[in-house]
């Protein structure tokens, strides 16, 4: 079923965005009428302030309405091997309850998208990802007889519950033995006569779950988890918080950092996920997938360009910011993708593409900012950094600190 | 026995800061504190179970931020927390919502004044412009003006420089900003007193002076001049109190080598052949060390720990006669829920933001009048915040604490001394003014801690109570601080230096004075520098 209750008499109906189940709770909240959209659906950019919610992430727990992201059941006798022919990851070493974060390539080796595929069952999997992946899904299951592919989007409604008091509060939902799960794990809980799917999931770097309802169970379940987070601060929070949260755990964004294989005209704007430095989701050991010859032949080559994460100096936002191995400018070599200023670490940080013959070399960064009105120019230098900027224990310990 | 490279004397936040630079810069040190925990005037005490009180300061916009990034301190647990508006009280059942979004907050504004809600646009923009120029000195050691050292010669041309960008209007302004008191200062723009009187406590703020003082115009600035990442004004939380800052310290200072020693209270510095050599603790032991860093007050320092005979003369008069009178209490509330007020929409945001309960800018004249007179405020103005309906780690859930910071408060009654029946007395005036905006308030109370500045100078060390280790008055800033001709962090005892509040750039947890001292000292035994620069100047918003 959908929610979609928009009214016939409505003139501008069809010009209007879908509601998700969760729309009643989120009108009320969202002070600034900050909307968005993502897949059709009218999706928050934030509900009272960026920042605000952001904190509400790294200090108490925020709620994040991911029903737009695209959900697809996989199900049937060849649902393994057809996912394992599309995906980079071995799935045949993906246990019953557990997640994992993965990509699909063209044969190019090109990423199309990044997403979680979810193990509910021996031959039932869940597939998450940003964009729809219906047709790319069609073709990879061609040879495939026995496996059905649904698309649950509008079926299925899912909040993103994260930051350090989340599991307390689930907890106080009564999601017994929550505190065990761990980083990746899948637990079902009954709910309303239905089945609620919750998850370790999230993509904010922080501790964090997943909820997945069905939508006619959305508000039930959004009423619910407000009543164990009043005493612990629980907020909605928007896909501005959510970025800001992302970039400091170092999780690529698409539009961002990636664009979409099938959707990019040239071939030098798509990425590979060596590219993209996500190289340990690619299995090369597991038989033939999709691209696998390309990104082999990529990796005995060279890469062009390598995701990095850059601390720049100072605190000018290194947004759009081109690359040099000098100050003086003289020699290119890559952009940034996402910059922000990070509030959790108290520095001046940036995904960026960089040629990785440049990567022991000095990084300046040509940076424009404005100063009420006028822009300036700075030249910045970076530096490279393995880990993600922001990693706190208390995301990946089981169980969870208690409050 | 063992010599260490330096030993500071008191593990306050600009102590620890000191030692960590020191120890990050290879020094063996070795950091004495008189109490049995850390943290000095930034602290977190659990004194009920499962509350943490921030013990005496609350809100953190003054630590610089280029510290807590060059020190790593996230990873050593610090997490800086933005809060929420402040709901202020007036006359007669007056409020007045700070909210954070412009457009609210001009609209509250304007239901006292059009004119007013104009005019805090331009009260923004110059305070943020004044400000720039304090942020720019922060991280910086003053030039000494009697001095012809080249170095003193830049920095005086870099503060000439700086000055004279502002353009030759805003220069006489800013000198007239020294002298002014705040009331002065804020007529130029308002017309409504609530208004007035809500922009001017900050001007009060831990000062022995009065809305009507001249001085208290500066306060005001020193006080709105931080920010929390990049947003000039805005105070924020520390996760888990105020100790969370210092303990955040502690860790880089272990990380790189150093060592803390509590309950080592130093009775005196060891001083041989005119240079100091360690300290005495009380227990009788001996601490031998090249240099000695003092992170207490001026008067405290010279007064009390270094004996008279090893001064050159003068300096102990001066020490003596260093302002430092102390106004301020505070009391911490344990609370079994959270607190509802008069007026104040039951709103999850403006709930998360402080309180200020002030009256009109007649009733914070009156308070400090009492304080003249050597008693408390009878109608204190008082400021707080609820740390807990923000930070999870500092109370149980849905049970809260309360900070509250009361001006006035005097170090010496006129009817005698500090007694626990007059502390106790003290703080059921508290209570009654809060209960009087928040009927039921007295009800929720699980635990009080009254602090008039008897207890923090017994406690913290803070002489007087004064919260700032010293007046914030131009007589004491800048190359003035503490003393003319010792402001560049080095004492009149040789391998002596200071690195406390006393010292430039003066009161607030901001790291500063220790980081700067650190650097003096790492100069004077020709090691390269490691103290970063600051980038205060440069943040996001801020336009200069
Ligand atoms: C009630 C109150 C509220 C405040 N509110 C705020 C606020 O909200 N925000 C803000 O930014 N600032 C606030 N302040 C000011 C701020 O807390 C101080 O300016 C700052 O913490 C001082 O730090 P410091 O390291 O220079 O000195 P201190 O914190 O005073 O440290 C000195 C240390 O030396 C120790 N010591 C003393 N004597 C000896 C001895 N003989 N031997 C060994 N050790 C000794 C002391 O125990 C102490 O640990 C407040 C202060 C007070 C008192």
């Amino acid at each position: 079923m959908t929610l979609n209750t928009t009214s016939s008499e409505d003139r501008f109906a069809g010009e209007r965005l879908k509601r998700t189940p969760f729309y009643p709770r989120l009108k009320e909240l969202n002070l600034r009428e900050a909307w968005d959209e993502w897949n059709g659906y009218k999706f928050a950019d934030h509900f009272y302030d960026t920042d605000y919610e952001y904190f509400c992430i790294r200090n108490q727990c925020g709620t994040y309405d991911i029903t737009p992201m695209q959900k697809h059941l996989i199900e049937g006798p060849d649902a393994e091997a057809m996912l394992n022919r599309m995906v980079t990851r071995d799935m045949t070493k993906l246990r019953v309850n557990r997640v994992t974060y993965l990509c699909w390539c063209d044969d190019g080796g090109r990423m199309i998208d990044d997403g979680t595929i979810f193990r509910l069952g021996e031959e039932k999997f869940m597939l998450t990802c940003g964009s729809p992946s219906n047709a790319w899904l069609a073709k990879s299951a061609v040879g495939f007889d026995n496996v059905t592919i649904t698309d649950i989007t509008d079926d299925t409604a899912a909040i993103a519950f994260q930051g350090p008091v989340t599991c307390e509060v689930l907890k106080k939902m009564g999601l017994e033995g929550i505190e065990n799960l761990k980083r990746f794990g899948i637990m079902t809980f009954p709910f309303e006569g239905e089945t609620m799917i919750v998850s370790r999931t999230g993509f904010t770097g922080d501790l964090g779950y997943e909820l997945w309802v069905p939508a006619e169970l959305g508000l039930k379940m959004w009423d619910k988890l407000y009543a164990a987070g009043e005493d612990y601060g629980i907020q909605p929070v928007g896909e501005g918080a959510v970025n800001m949260a992302r970039l400091e755990a170092g999780l690529i964004m698409p539009y961002l950092d990636f664009s979409e294989a099938l959707k990019t005209v040239h071939y030098k704007h798509d990425q590979s996920p060596l590219m993209l430095n996500i190289g340990f989701t690619v299995d090369f050991k597991k038989p033939h997938f999709n691209g696998r010859e390309a990104l082999l032949a990529e990796k005995e080559k060279g890469l062009d360009y390598i995701l990095t994460k850059l601390d720049i100096e100072g605190n000018k936002v290194a947004e759009e910011a081109i690359l040099y191995a000098e100050e003086e400018c003289k020699t290119e070599i890559g952009y940034v993708t996402s910059a922000m200023w990070s509030p959790a670490v108290k520095a001046n940080i940036a995904l960026a593409m960089v040629k990785p013959e440049y990567l022991e070399k000095e990084i300046w960064a040509e940076i424009y900012f404005y100063k009420e009105l006028r822009p300036y120019r700075k030249m910045a230098i970076c530096t490279v950094r393995d880990k993600p900027f922001y990693m706190p224990p208390h995301a990946s310990q089981t169980p969870p600190a208690i409050f | 026995m063992k010599t260490y490279d330096a030993v500071i004397i008191g593990a306050g936040h600009n102590g620890l800061t000191n030692a960590a630079y020191l120890a990050k810069a290879g020094l063996d040190v070795v950091i004495v504190e008189k109490n049995d925990y850390i943290g000095g005037a930034a602290v977190s005490r659990q004194l009920e179970n499962g509350y943490w009180y921030s013990s005496c300061s609350y809100v953190c916009s003054m630590m610089r931020q280029v510290i807590h990034r060059d020190l790593n301190l996230t990873k050593h647990g610090l997490m800086l927390v933005p809060y929420l508006g402040t709901a202020a009280f007036g006359e007669n059942g007056q409020t007045l919502m700070a909210y954070t979004a412009e457009g609210p907050a001009y609209n509250e504004l304007k239901r006292f004044s059009a004119h007013d809600a104009d005019a805090m646009y331009r009260l923004l923009a110059d305070l943020d412009r004044y400000s720039t120029l304090i942020r720019k000195t922060l991280l910086r050691t003053p030039p000494d003006p009697g001095s012809f050292k080249p170095r003193d010669i830049k920095e005086l041309m870099f503060l000439a420089k700086t000055f004279w960008e502002m353009g030759e209007a805003e220069i006489y302004e800013y000198i007239r900003f020294f002298t002014m008191s705040a009331a002065e200062f804020l007529d130029d723009y308002f017309e409504n007193d609530f208004i007035k009187a809500t922009m001017a406590t900050p001007g009060i703020i831990g000062t022995a002076l009065g809305v009507d003082s001249p001085g208290s115009a500066y306060i005001l600035l020193h006080h709105v001049m931080g920010d929390v990442d990049g947003t000039i004004g805005a105070w924020g939380l520390a996760r888990g109190g105020m100790g969370a800052i210092s303990n955040a310290l502690a860790g880089a200072l272990q990380e790189h080598g150093g060592e803390i020693r509590t309950n080592a209270g130093v009775d005196q510095v060891l001083v041989k052949n005119g240079k100091a050599a360690g300290v005495v603790l009380e227990n009788g032991d001996e601490i031998h060390a090249k240099l000695v860093v003092s992170n207490l007050d001026a008067k405290r320092t010279f007064t009390k720990i270094v004996d008279r005979d090893d001064l050159p003369p003068g300096i102990f008069e001066r020490a003596k006669n260093f302002k430092i009178r102390g106004s301020s209490g505070k009391v911490n509330i344990a609370l079994d829920g959270l607190p509802k007020f008069n007026g104040v929409p039951d709103n999850r945001y403006i709930n998360r933001g402080g309180q200020a309960f002030i009256g009109s800018m007649e009733k914070l004249e009156r308070a400090y009048d009492d304080w003249k007179r050597g008693k408390w405020s009878s109608d204190p103005f008082i400021e707080s915040v609820i740390p807990s309906a923000w930070d999870p780690t500092v109370a149980p859930p849905g049970k809260h604490w309360m900070s509250n910071f009361i001006q006035y408060c005097p170090p010496q009654l006129a009817d005698g001394p500090w007694t626990p029946e007059k502390r106790d007395a003290f703080g059921q005036t508290v209570i009654d003014k809060i209960e009087r905006h928040s009927p039921g308030f007295k009800d929720l109370i699980v635990h009080m801690e009254v602090r008039t500045p008897y207890e923090i100078e017994n406690e913290v060390g803070l002489t007087e109570g004064n919260i700032f280790q010293g007046e914030l008055t131009i007589d004491q800033l800048l190359f003035n601080r503490p003393f003319p001709g010792y402001a560049q962090y080095r004492m009149p005892v040789k391998n002596m230096y200071m690195c406390g509040s006393s010292t430039h750039p003066g009161g607030g947890v901001s790291s500063a004075c220790g980081a700067n001292a650190a650097r003096e000292i790492l100069m004077d035994l020709k090691k390269p520098n490691t103290v970063p620069e600051d980038d205060c100047h440069d943040t996001q918003y801020n336009i200069f």
